[in-house]
């Protein structure tokens, strides 16, 4: 190979890397610009229905003020995870477009079918949003008042144990955010 | 002349004696009345494992858990969660009163009556505070 090949090759390489840099580091801003809250309400049909109902919930006002944005319970914390949920939100973009749910009446008529991709989704991973933040081995079972912790208790040593989970959090805790569709069963499989 | 004076006499006489009786009249929780009434007590809504019990045989019991959380609206009743006919069982929770589920004719419905939507208006939690005046009042038996 003569000098000149080889530098050129070498330049190339820089280059590449530089680039690569550039661009990962410009893909992982426009991650995390997606990945707020003031991004979601951004639309109204986010800020108008779902985020008024959250700010009455203890998720986003409580004793301790540690606070719950729309991204840690709906957008994964692993990459891989994260990139999918972000694939999928396109979809969002689309029907924005398509004005599926810009009035409250077309969102409350779609309410019940968004609602159960929600849990669907959460049923898949054991509600992994929530585990993020809630552990079964980090509660404190005699803190908590009487009907949570009968309920918890079984729950709360498949945890311990290391076994298969029978039930995750969404079966038990549906509308802890939002408003509840019209027409939602609480004996119903969702 | 001297009439003035005893006019202007009577006057100051009549303010003192005002602001007197002014500072007699006692609001009954015992603040001032020209300052801002004490904050009330921060007191949390009891968890009582077992209910409580009721004092006359008619009388919605009182709610014996936190409440906040459920909502109560045109679309869900938060509080049926746990208290209708068809969960109350997986829930582990006290099925409501049958009258729950008549109407004012006195008919049988599938769901909830609409006398007895609200739960709220009739059933209250309680939080832990002693009584503001002690007294001796004693449930039927
Ligand atoms: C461009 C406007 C827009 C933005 C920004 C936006 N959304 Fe949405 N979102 C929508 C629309 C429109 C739908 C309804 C999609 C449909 O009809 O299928 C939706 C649906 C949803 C759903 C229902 C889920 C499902 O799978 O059907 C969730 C959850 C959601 N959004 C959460 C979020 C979160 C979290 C953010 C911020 C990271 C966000 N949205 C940002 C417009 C938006
Ligand atoms: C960002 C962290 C975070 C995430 C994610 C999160 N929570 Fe919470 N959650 C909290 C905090 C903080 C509180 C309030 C604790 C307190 O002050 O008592 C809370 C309270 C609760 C309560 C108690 C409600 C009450 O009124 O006592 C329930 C139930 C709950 N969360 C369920 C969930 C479920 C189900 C999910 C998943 C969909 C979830 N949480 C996701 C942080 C989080
Ligand atoms: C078998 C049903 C069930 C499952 C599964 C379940 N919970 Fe609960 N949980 C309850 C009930 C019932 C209560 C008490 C009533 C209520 O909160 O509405 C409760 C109460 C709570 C509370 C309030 C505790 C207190 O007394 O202050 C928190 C926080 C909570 N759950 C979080 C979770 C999280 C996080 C998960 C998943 C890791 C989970 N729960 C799984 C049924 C369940
Ligand atoms: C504490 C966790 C939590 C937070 C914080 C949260 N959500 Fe949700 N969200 C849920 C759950 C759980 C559902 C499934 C429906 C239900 O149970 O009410 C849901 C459902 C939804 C849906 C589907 C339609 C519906 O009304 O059920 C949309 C859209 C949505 N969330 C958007 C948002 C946006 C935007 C924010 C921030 C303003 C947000 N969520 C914050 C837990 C959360
Ligand atoms: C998560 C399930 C759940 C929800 C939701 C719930 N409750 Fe309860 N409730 C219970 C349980 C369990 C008990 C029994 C507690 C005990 O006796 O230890 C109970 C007890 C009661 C009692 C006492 C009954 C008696 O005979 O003493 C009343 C009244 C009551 N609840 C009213 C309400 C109202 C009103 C709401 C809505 C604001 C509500 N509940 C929501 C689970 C629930
Ligand atoms: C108009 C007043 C009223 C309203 C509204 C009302 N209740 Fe009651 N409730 C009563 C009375 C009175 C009793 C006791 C006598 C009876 O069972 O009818 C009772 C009894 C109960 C009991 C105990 C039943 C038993 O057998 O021990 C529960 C639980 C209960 N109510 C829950 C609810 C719930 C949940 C709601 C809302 C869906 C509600 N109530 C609405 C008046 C009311």
């Amino acid at each position: 190979m003569s000098d000149s090949k080889k530098r050129s090759g070498l330049t190339l390489i820089l280059v590449g890397i530089v680039a690569g840099i550039v661009l990962w580091g410009g893909f992982n801003t426009a991650m995390e610009m997606t990945n707020t809250e003031t991004f979601c309400i951004s639309c109204h049909e986010m800020e108008q229905t779902v985020y008024q109902e959250l700010q009455e919930t203890i998720h986003f006002t409580n004793r301790t003020g540690v606070r719950a944005t729309c991204p840690d319970c709906h957008v994964p914390k692993e990459w891989i995870h994260k990139f999918v949920r972000k694939i999928q939100a396109t979809n969002e973009l689309y029907h924005k477009v398509l004005g599926t749910i810009d009035t409250p009446e077309k969102y409350e008529a779609k309410r019940l079918e968004l609602a159960q991709n929600v849990w669907r989704s959460m049923k898949k991973t054991d509600s992994r949003e929530c585990r993020n933040c809630h552990k079964f081995p980090s509660m404190d079972l005699d803190r908590q008042a009487p009907r949570s912790s009968e309920q918890h208790d079984q729950h709360y040593w498949d945890a311990v144990d290391g076994n298969e989970p029978q039930k995750t959090c969404i079966d038990c805790h549906k509308g802890i955010a939002h408003s509840l569709p019209e027409g939602f069963d609480p004996n119903a499989e969702y | 002349m001297k009439k003035i004076a005893l006019l202007t006499l009577a006057a100051i006489a009549t303010m003192f004696l005002s602001t007197a009786a002014l500072a007699e009249v006692q609001s009954l929780r015992g603040d001032a009345l020209d300052t801002m009434a004490k904050k009330p007590a921060n007191m949390k809504i009891v968890n009582i494992k077992g209910g409580i019990a009721r004092s006359f045989k008619l009388q919605p019991p009182m709610v014996p858990h936190e409440v906040d959380k459920y909502e109560i609206n045109l679309k869900n009743n938060g509080c049926m969660k746990c208290h209708s006919d068809e969960t109350y069982e997986k829930e582990k929770a006290p099925k409501v009163g049958d009258s729950h589920y008549t109407d004012r004719d006195g008919k049988v419905l599938k769901t909830i009556s609409s006398r007895r939507y609200f739960c709220n208006q009739c059933h209250a939690p309680q939080v832990g505070a002693d009584p503001l005046v002690q007294n001796n009042f004693q449930g039927a038996k």
